[in-house]
């Protein structure tokens, strides 16, 4: 443990970056590429691409199994969700998802995983022990964006043509509520402490606020750079710091991240990342924010404290999802 | 296990569609004409349900959506054959529809929208692309679904700019509508700076579209017909009555690229369209009607998707709220083009972005880069509010 401290530290002399933030902790990356059919994988210590692995076709979601074991990507064309072994890097097994899985949640437990199918409106229920298929939900017209409350008891699930989140209770799997949003709903995100469910709206340019317990729409958030034609303000990714204090947005096409104070609701600052700015995750000490920058075929690095992009990666073509080792 | 977790997922949806008992009903008219026009590929033949294929798919999606909402919506099609009257029978389907997409020649259309204004149908022109509907004929009760001829030259104008062909030859045809076609592209060159080198016309003599030894025909024709023209960098062909254009690809005298009714055409939409999310949309209505989308079905299809928004967001079936609605500033729609839809106020005409397709693939969607406008971009599209002649009423 020491020796490695000690390396990291003394990379980051030389590459001059442990001067803004020395990394305590190096981790692992993987970014799905939706063009390139691989799967990225990134150091955090050197910020290097250490590995391409080829996946199915269309890689988009991608998430950590909960014990850390295994890597889920979601390959929409081949219509199931593959399994990368982290310890070898490389596919060894598939889900029984149903047709053009893009993105999906698990439960805390890391034993159900709900897996938003585009093209039949459903939300396909998967046993991931047995990984076996459960059953299916019926839901609004292209399921998309998929998140689970923080007491496990909700699943969200917006539909990008019927523009709703649907609010799903996870013991009964029955839709409880719908909660209309502005156009193309695409990525759900809790506060931790679950006072708010945030659901990003593509073609609204949007980001709607809702009450979990009354199951409305109590604040927008609207966007606006000087100079960008507002049709180009396209908000996908949601990222939330641990704290609740601050939430980061993607805006696709305005090739920025919005920094927004969560208690005023109000944007503080747009960092310049990438073209078509998609998905996000933190490093999990939350010193580092990775995005994936579509059009640029990049990952943008922000350091999260001084909420400034400090480095730029090139991955494969049209990277779309990420998720970091926990 | 496994059965028992269905059996509760089973039991959920039950439960879910117990809570929508008495759906409020929403009914949507499709009127068009019987039969199909000919065309000089065989490929691109329209089906006989070109258009209302989309508007079908629109009502499923609806209906997806109306689940949760308690609200059901139901297609009535019409279809008058010739000699018949587009009044009666627009008449009879407003007697049980709010709501009636035509695909309409000009003519017809205005006088069903005349015919049905007291009654407050509200009108969704999918299909005629006349800039009069939008300009001195435009109506308050007609939305338009379907680009206009100057917004489809102006979306090739911009591309052909952007490529830096600038000097075109265009070739018009006989019949009226390649007449209008024709002053859409000039006013196009006029606005983005091409040139027309020479203008040519192709005469429609007569003849079957269909024969046996046509190609050979058809070779020695058409380097002959396109020779002696001076410097041009693409020949853009306005031949909307399939006479000519397709002829062209290939054939000219000299090697260039050809483009508007034939070779790169412009289209509010392409089976080949697969961004921003439209191959769920591509694969549901492959899968709903066993051939692959048109332009004509997609802007039947906006037309019923407008009032499944409207309905949601107004959550109400009333005609008057959800015209209203969809005239209101707050009204847009998402189809698929990467971008919101919203509609001119001055002459509800839907702004939308046009693309550039080759029959294979989408080659490019404008408006282009650079093609800048103080209010949106899709304006750079066709007329826009300061040279409107429309006044609604």
């Amino acid at each position: 443990m020491r020796t490695w401290t000690l390396r990291a530290w003394r990379v980051g002399l030389l590459s001059g970056l442990a001067l803004a933030a020395a990394p305590a902790h190096a981790f692992i990356a993987y970014v799905s590429n939706e063009k390139s059919n691989t799967v990225s994988v990134i150091d955090t210590e050197s910020w290097t691409v250490t590995k391409t692995i080829k996946v199915g076709q269309r890689p988009r979601g991608i998430d950590f199994t909960r014990d850390g074991k295994f890597v889920m990507v979601a390959v929409g064309d081949d219509d199931t969700i593959q399994m990368i072994d982290a310890k070898t890097q490389s596919v060894v097994d598939s889900l029984p998802s149903g047709p053009d899985p893009e993105l999906f949640a698990q439960d805390a437990a890391g034993k159900i995983l709900y897996v938003a199918n585009e093209n039949d409106n459903t939300v396909t229920v998967i046993d991931l022990e047995k990984r076996a298929r459960l059953g299916d939900i019926q839901v609004g017209v292209e399921p998309e964006g998929m998140t689970i409350s923080p007491d496990g008891k909700t699943l969200i699930n917006t539909s990008e043509t019927t523009n709703m989140a649907h609010f799903i209770d996870t013991s009964s799997r029955q839709i409880v509520a719908n909660v209309l949003v502005d156009a193309r709903p695409r990525f759900a995100e809790f506060k931790h402490d679950a006072s708010e469910l945030w659901v990003s709206s593509e073609i609204g340019g949007t980001v709607s606020i809702i009450d979990p317990g009354k199951h409305e729409v109590t604040g927008k958030i609207n966007f606006e750079i000087p100079g960008l034609r507002k049709e180009a303000i396209q908000p996908v990714g949601i990222g939330m710091t641990r704290d609740d204090k601050t939430a980061f947005i993607a805006l696709g096409p305005a090739n920025r991240i919005a920094v927004v104070d969560v208690a005023t609701r109000k944007v503080t600052k747009y960092l310049l990342v990438g073209q078509r700015v998609w998905h996000m995750a933190f490093t999990p000490d939350e010193k580092f924010l990775l995005t994936t920058n579509g059009v640029s075929n990049d990952v943008s690095v922000i350091d999260v404290a001084a909420q400034k992009v400090i480095k730029t990666i090139q991955v494969g073509e049209l990277p779309w999802g990420i998720t970091i080792a926990p | 296990m496994i059965r028992w977790l269905v059996g509760l997922i089973g039991l959920g949806l039950a439960a879910t569609s117990a809570l929508a008992a008495d759906p409020v009903m929403i009914g949507v008219g499709y009127l068009g004409i019987a039969g199909t026009r000919s065309t000089l590929s065989l490929v691109e033949q329209p089906a006989e349900n070109d258009g209302v294929a989309g508007a079908r798919l629109a009502i499923d999606d609806n209906n997806t959506t109306g689940k949760f909402l308690g609200q059901r919506f139901a297609l009535e099609e019409r279809r008058i054959k010739e000699g018949e009257d587009a009044v009666q029978a627009a008449t009879d389907l407003a007697t049980r529809n709010g709501f009636i997409i035509a695909d309409l020649p000009a003519d017809a259309l205005l006088k069903v929208a005349d015919a049905l204004r007291e009654r407050g149908t509200l009108l969704f022109n999918a299909g005629a692309i006349d800039e009069r509907l939008r300009e001195a004929d435009c109506r308050a009760n007609v939305i338009h679904t379907a680009p206009t001829r100057a917004m489809l030259a102006d979306a090739l104008g911009q591309y052909l700019v952007w490529k830096q062909w600038k000097r075109w030859l265009l070739v018009v045809g006989s019949h009226d509508e390649d007449r209008l076609f024709a002053d859409a592209l000039r006013r196009t060159a006029t606005r983005f700076g091409a040139k027309i080198v020479q203008e040519r016309s192709f005469e429609d003599k007569g003849g079957a579209r269909r024969t046996d030894s046509g190609v050979t025909l058809i070779q020695r024709q058409m380097p002959v017909f396109t020779q002696q023209a001076p410097a041009y960098d693409v020949l853009v062909a306005a031949d909307e009555s399939e006479v000519f254009g397709a002829y062209l690809p290939y054939r000219t005298w000299d090697p260039r690229p050809v483009a508007g009714s034939a070779g790169l055409v412009p289209r509010s939409w392409d089976a080949a369209q697969d961004q921003w999310g439209a191959i769920q949309m591509q694969n549901r209505f492959v899968k709903l009607n066993a051939r692959r989308m048109t332009a004509l079905d997609m802007q039947a299809w906006t037309a019923v998707r407008m009032i499944g928004e409207a309905t949601s967001r107004t959550n109400s079936g009333d005609i008057k709220k959800v015209t209203d609605f969809i005239k209101g500033p707050e009204f847009s729609v998402a189809a698929f083009k990467g971008t919101k839809l919203t509609l001119r106020d001055w002459n509800l005409q839907l702004r939308q972005p046009i693309l550039l397709v080759d029959g294979r693939m989408v080659v490019s969607v404008s408006p282009q880069e650079g093609f800048l406008h103080q209010v949106s971009e899709l304006d750079t599209l066709g007329y826009d509010r300061p040279e409107s002649k429309c006044k609604l009423k």
